[in-house]
């Protein structure tokens, strides 16, 4: 089918894996949302995760984070097994988890959120804790918004606030649910730096984003889905213009 | 001045119901559980400070201090075993829970101490019985200021533990979304046993007072229940200041109603509970979801 090489066959040289779902399968009674998903993220690797709707990215992202328990298939993180692992064991060793709509902790102030990823899931003491607090909230636009409470933000804001919780859980591998939707171009411009920011200090990042434009300004890889299956998986140039993407994906958005 | 010392003792009948509330209310928030045991584990504690005055010959309040820890352990088994299981069953199923186990307590508290009444208050001294006396009218009784300074000072420490602590940040979290805050690393199970725990060591404080201040037996927990329970809606779900402010007002409803008449007392304090739910605070109760 695909003339795109897969992942792990890229040719080059790739960093270790850190993150990789083996065979993925999840359904729902009847539903078969991700048929044998072969997905890895390297060291440090930007990775976009594109397809129309319903083609089981977010189902992907949810059995990674360990929100949803995978049909069949396993999921290693620095080759351990953590299939059957809690989500907030999963974070706590180093999977961050962002989502499309910001689910701040409403009743609390933007520093109060980020204070609890940062003390639970990056496991820091009172200092420490404060101390990346203050780094993620520079990072991420919210240093002067710490005391307002988080329901009384932006979008824009949101968004980062949501972006801001996961870095401070310390994650090695951010995973990010089209964070960018909602956004005027301005905007998403912004959190694009933000992002690349995040990226280039080291911390994998797979993202699921219809807007490939965005998304291509940041993943060294692009990965297509469609009807719950991998069907392109290489150097975001090769994938968009390979023929099956564009059926399945780009052509049809486009119609 | 009958009037006067009507709501003076309301007041501090008052503490003593909030001291019930609140982990009735910490409980609900954190969890969405109305733990219908409440009372009942309220009353179990105050069998075993009883049991440990009566051994070892300790005060009271001297025997809170080998009761309290035993309590906080009750109450965090009671969730890693018991509750834990019934929170996956939906909505439905922990309120059976809690409901089977005010049986049990109540029955085993019956099978293993008999259906008499007992009261605490001789063995914590004669200035439980004390009072100053302001006017020939009005008093104040040294028990009452007690358990309303008690009262205050446990709501208190919950609110500083909920808005200072990264334990309490971390309970508000898990109140407002479990899911979420597991995303971000936080152990739901852990936070809600820790939740019980303080919830029934808060309960065994208010059983100790309600021992001190009158009388007790097996099956006093769900009279106790339903007080709480009518202190935190009438406070308003999810605010401790206002579990306070319910208590007192039931509290001096009920001894205003006495003073019209007897035969008023709980019905006063039933009446206000009513007024309340059919009052705006009662619409809100359906929609209203903040955590505590």
């Amino acid at each position: 089918m695909s003339t795109v090489p897969t992942g792990t066959a890229a040719g080059t040289v790739r960093a270790p894996t850190v993150l990789a779902g083996r065979g993925l399968s999840k359904r729902f009674g009847d539903l078969q949302v991700l048929t044998e998903v072969d997905f890895s993220v390297g060291a440090g690797e930007a990775v976009g995760i594109v397809g129309p709707n319903g083609a089981g990215k977010t189902t992907l992202l949810n059995v990674l984070s360990g929100s949803q328990r995978p049909s069949a298939g396993r999921i290693e993180f620095n080759d351990q097994d953590i299939t059957g692992l809690r989500p907030e064991l999963r974070c706590r060793r180093g999977i961050g988890r962002a989502f499309q709509v910001p689910k701040p902790f409403t009743g609390m102030t933007v520093l109060e959120n980020v204070l609890v990823g940062a003390s639970y899931g990056a496991g820091l003491g009172r200092q420490a804790a404060y101390r990346r607090c203050v780094e993620v909230l520079e990072t991420c636009g919210l240093a002067g918004l710490a005391n307002r409470r988080a329901d009384s933000l932006g979008l824009l804001h949101r968004k980062r606030l949501e972006l801001a919780r996961s870095l401070a859980t310390a994650p090695q591998v951010l995973l990010l649910d089209e964070i960018g939707g909602g956004l005027t171009d301005a905007e998403a411009d912004e959190l694009v730096a933000t992002i690349k920011l995040v990226s280039e200090q080291g911390t994998s990042i797979v993202w699921i984003e219809h807007i490939v434009h965005v998304l291509i300004q940041v993943v060294d890889r692009l990965v297509c889905m469609d009807a719950g299956r991998v069907i392109a998986d290489g150097p975001p140039g090769t994938v968009l213009s390979d023929a099956v993407v564009v059926d399945a994906y780009l052509g049809r958005a486009g119609s | 001045m009958t009037w006067i010392n009507a709501v003076v003792q309301g007041l501090f009948l008052g503490g003593l119901y909030a001291l019930f509330a609140c982990g009735l209310s910490l409980i609900f928030g954190v969890m969405r559980i109305i733990n219908l045991a409440h009372g009942d584990l309220a009353v179990a504690g105050a069998f075993l400070i009883w049991t440990i005055n009566s051994q070892f010959g300790l005060n009271p309040f001297v025997a809170l201090l080998p009761a309290l820890p035993i309590m906080l352990v009750v109450g965090y088994v009671l969730h890693r075993t018991v509750l834990a299981r019934s929170l996956r069953g939906g909505a439905l199923i922990p309120l059976l829970t809690t409901f089977g186990l005010s049986i049990v307590i109540q029955n085993a508290l019956l099978q293993g101490y008999s259906p008499d009444v007992r009261s605490l208050g001789a063995a914590a001294g004669d200035w439980t019985t004390g009072s100053w006396r302001l006017t020939d009218q009005l008093s104040v009784p040294y028990i009452g200021v007690c358990t309303l300074a008690v009262a205050c000072l446990v709501l208190g420490g919950l609110q500083l533990l909920l808005r200072r602590t990264a334990f309490g940040r971390e309970m508000r979290a898990t109140a407002q979304d479990a899911d979420t805050a597991a995303l971000v690393g936080i152990p739901a199970a852990s936070i809600y046993a820790r939740a019980t725990a303080i919830a029934v060591g808060t309960a065994t404080l208010a059983g100790a007072f309600l021992a001190v201040h009158s009388t007790f037996d097996a099956s006093s927990g769900p009279t106790q229940l339903i007080f709480a329970f009518e202190a935190v809606i009438i406070g308003g779900i999810g605010s401790l200041w206002g579990t306070l402010a319910g208590g007192v007002v039931l509290g001096v409803a009920q001894t205003v109603g006495a003073a019209i008449d007897p035969q008023y007392s709980i019905l006063a304090g039933h009446l206000v509970f009513l007024i309340v739910l059919a009052g705006p605070r009662g619409r809100s109760l359906i929609t209203r979801s903040a955590p505590a």
